[in-house]
């Protein structure tokens, strides 16, 4: 990022990128946030309605608030505890990757197939493979006399959307960690070597702080997609039993679009929105100083 | 580094587990309902490609799966095309707001699809686009854009500047040097973009069913209507959720020499 020469003109450069983004993003976003203020009355007669469907929704009292920091608290802890597995594994399988030969095409490409599965396919996979009368996963954990069943119980739905989740995107996880891995040049092992290094200060002095910056991306999004996790839970669980599985993204499409409370739903994006932007741009900015007070 | 027999066993762990859920689905395209129903096994009894001849004997099918591979492929050049120059302005230069700019082209990741289903309905049906490839491909830009642009700026970090300063005193203008010169140094790059590209333009299945209805319908719609047609047709699921795998397999055989070289000179 440093030495970089100071010139405007890089904007023409940008500009292909900003007409197409204005396009796709700007303009939509517009019409949400015309929506969020305003009532309608159907056949297409809006009225002013104010901030009435924000406060509505912050309001810790009101159903509709209740309603939307329930999804809320749901979907973070979701996000937390899948992420946080993924992390974990993703940087653990990295490690085990062969560094040379054959073998690492072929074990990339194993690992990057559930990432190139339609996500709504991904879910009839789990929904199929959970199922204690023709799947193995669902067998299997039925076999061991525990009580698992997907449609009734909260915590079995619960622990296989995560368990989806964390087989559907470790490998973006372990793939970035890869390639961190494998731009530390040979000489630093040598040298830890030569110093007697044992491997968990390989790992801690050698391997982390090179990971840092592909971590720092892969976390980011991971973060952002699994916040927004849809389709998967859809056909899964259908956000059930009870509520145990709406996330933020399916109450959001019940209201919006099953519901036809646009108003409603729109003011609903926007928080939403909000929120993924403020834990990003807290996280990335954190991140990034890091980064800069460890290089100067 | 020397390294011991244990990563190869939990590689060779985590490979079954992950694979799995495959087998499993492929498993069950294998079979028939009846057979699927009787009782697990753990291979396929009487295996058999009935599900796959209905699926290439119905030209809804076909169409769908020609649709999908268009609009990813339109999405992918777009995406790839308009995000290169952008990204080596990033790594490049600094302008006015350039900081800025960049984290609000990711927040653009950010933005759930839920929330652009509805705009993006009245917006390209407004266009005449509606149904038509182009509505998907223009629509799945919002992501795939800005991931190319961040993808390719790490790429573009990858090349020493010295080769853009030693090229502008060898005379090239900065049209040819770019075309000439760069592209060919990210190629690499260039393949990894492509394929982050394709696969979230492969894998959406919100946006490409909510801005088609019967001419460009994708494949992933056409097996979300499978569902309610006639009960829950399993075979045919598997079948049809076997077959949207393949063209990422084929995808991924084509760019795995860049994957493996490519992430390595990445943003790293």
């Amino acid at each position: 990022m440093n030495g970089k020469t100071w010139n405007n003109r890089a904007w023409f450069f940008v500009l292909p990128v900003l007409c197409f983004v204005l396009f796709s993003a700007v303009l939509p976003v517009m019409t949400v946030v015309n929506y969020s203020v305003q009532d309608t009355m159907g056949a297409n007669s809006f009225f002013w309605n104010g901030d009435a469907w924000f406060r509505d929704l912050l309001d810790p009292n009101s159903d509709a608030g209740v309603r939307f920091s329930g999804a809320l608290v749901r979907t973070f802890a979701f996000s937390i505890t899948a992420v946080s597995l993924e992390v974990v594994l993703g940087i653990a399988i990295a490690l085990c990757l062969p560094r040379k030969g054959w073998s690492v095409g072929a074990s990339l490409i194993v690992i990057a197939l559930p990432m190139l599965i339609p996500w709504n396919v991904v879910g009839t996979i789990w929904q199929i493979f959970s199922r204690s009368d023709i799947g193995l996963f669902g067998a299997a954990l039925t076999g061991m006399g525990l009580n698992y069943n997907v449609t009734q119980e909260p915590v079995s739905a619960w622990v296989t959307i995560v368990v989806l989740d964390v087989w559907h995107w470790t490998p973006l996880v372990i793939l970035l960690s890869y390639a961190g891995l494998q731009a530390i040049p040979d000489a630093y092992y040598q040298a830890a070597r030569i110093d007697g290094a044992s491997r968990w200060s390989v790992f801690k002095n050698v391997e982390l702080p090179k990971l840092h910056k592909v971590l720092v991306i892969a976390i980011l999004l991971r973060f952002m997609q699994s916040f927004m996790i849809y389709a998967e839970p859809v056909v899964v669980t259908g956000g059930g039993p009870g509520n145990a599985t709406t996330f933020l993204s399916i109450d959001l499409v019940k209201i919006a679009i099953g519901e036809v409370d646009v108003g409603r739903g729109a003011a609903m994006s926007l928080i939403y929105y909000l929120i993924i932007l403020t834990v990003c741009y807290v996280f990335y900015t954190i991140m990034t100083q890091l980064e800069r007070r460890r290089d100067g | 580094m020397r390294r011991g027999i244990t990563p190869k066993i939990i590689m060779a762990v985590y490979l079954v587990v992950l694979m799995l859920p495959i087998y499993w689905l492929i498993k069950m395209s294998l079979q028939t309902n009846a057979t699927i129903m009787s009782g697990l096994t753990l291979w396929p009894a009487h295996p058999t490609l009935e599900k796959y001849r209905d699926i290439f004997n119905d030209p809804t099918w076909i169409h769908a799966f020609g649709v999908s591979l268009a609009y990813v492929a339109i999405n992918t050049v777009i995406s790839v095309t308009v995000a290169l120059p952008a990204a080596y302005a990033f790594n490049r230069y600094s302008f006015v707001g350039d900081k800025h700019l960049f984290f609000w082209l990711l927040t653009n990741l950010m933005a759930p699809t839920a929330v652009f289903a509805m705009p993006f309905f009245n917006l390209y049906y407004a266009l005449g686009l509606f149904d038509t490839v182009w509505a998907v491909a223009l629509a799945q830009c919002l992501f795939n854009v800005p991931l190319a642009v961040w993808i390719l700026e790490g790429f573009v970090g990858g090349v020493p500047k010295e080769i853009d300063e030693t090229a502008a005193i060898d005379g090239y203008s900065f049209p040819r040097f770019f075309i000439r010169l760069f592209l060919p140094l990210i190629a690499n790059g260039i393949g990894v973009t492509a394929f982050f590209c394709f696969m979230f333009s492969w894998v959406e299945q919100l946006l490409a069913t909510t801005l088609t209805s019967s001419n460009a319908l994708p494949f992933v719609a056409v097996m979300t209507r499978s569902y309610s047609a006639s009960g829950m047709d399993w075979s045919l699921l598997a079948a049809a959720g076997v077959l949207t795998m393949v063209p990422g397999a084929i995808f991924i055989w084509f760019v795995r020499n860049h994957i493996a070289k490519g992430f390595a000179l990445g943003r790293v």
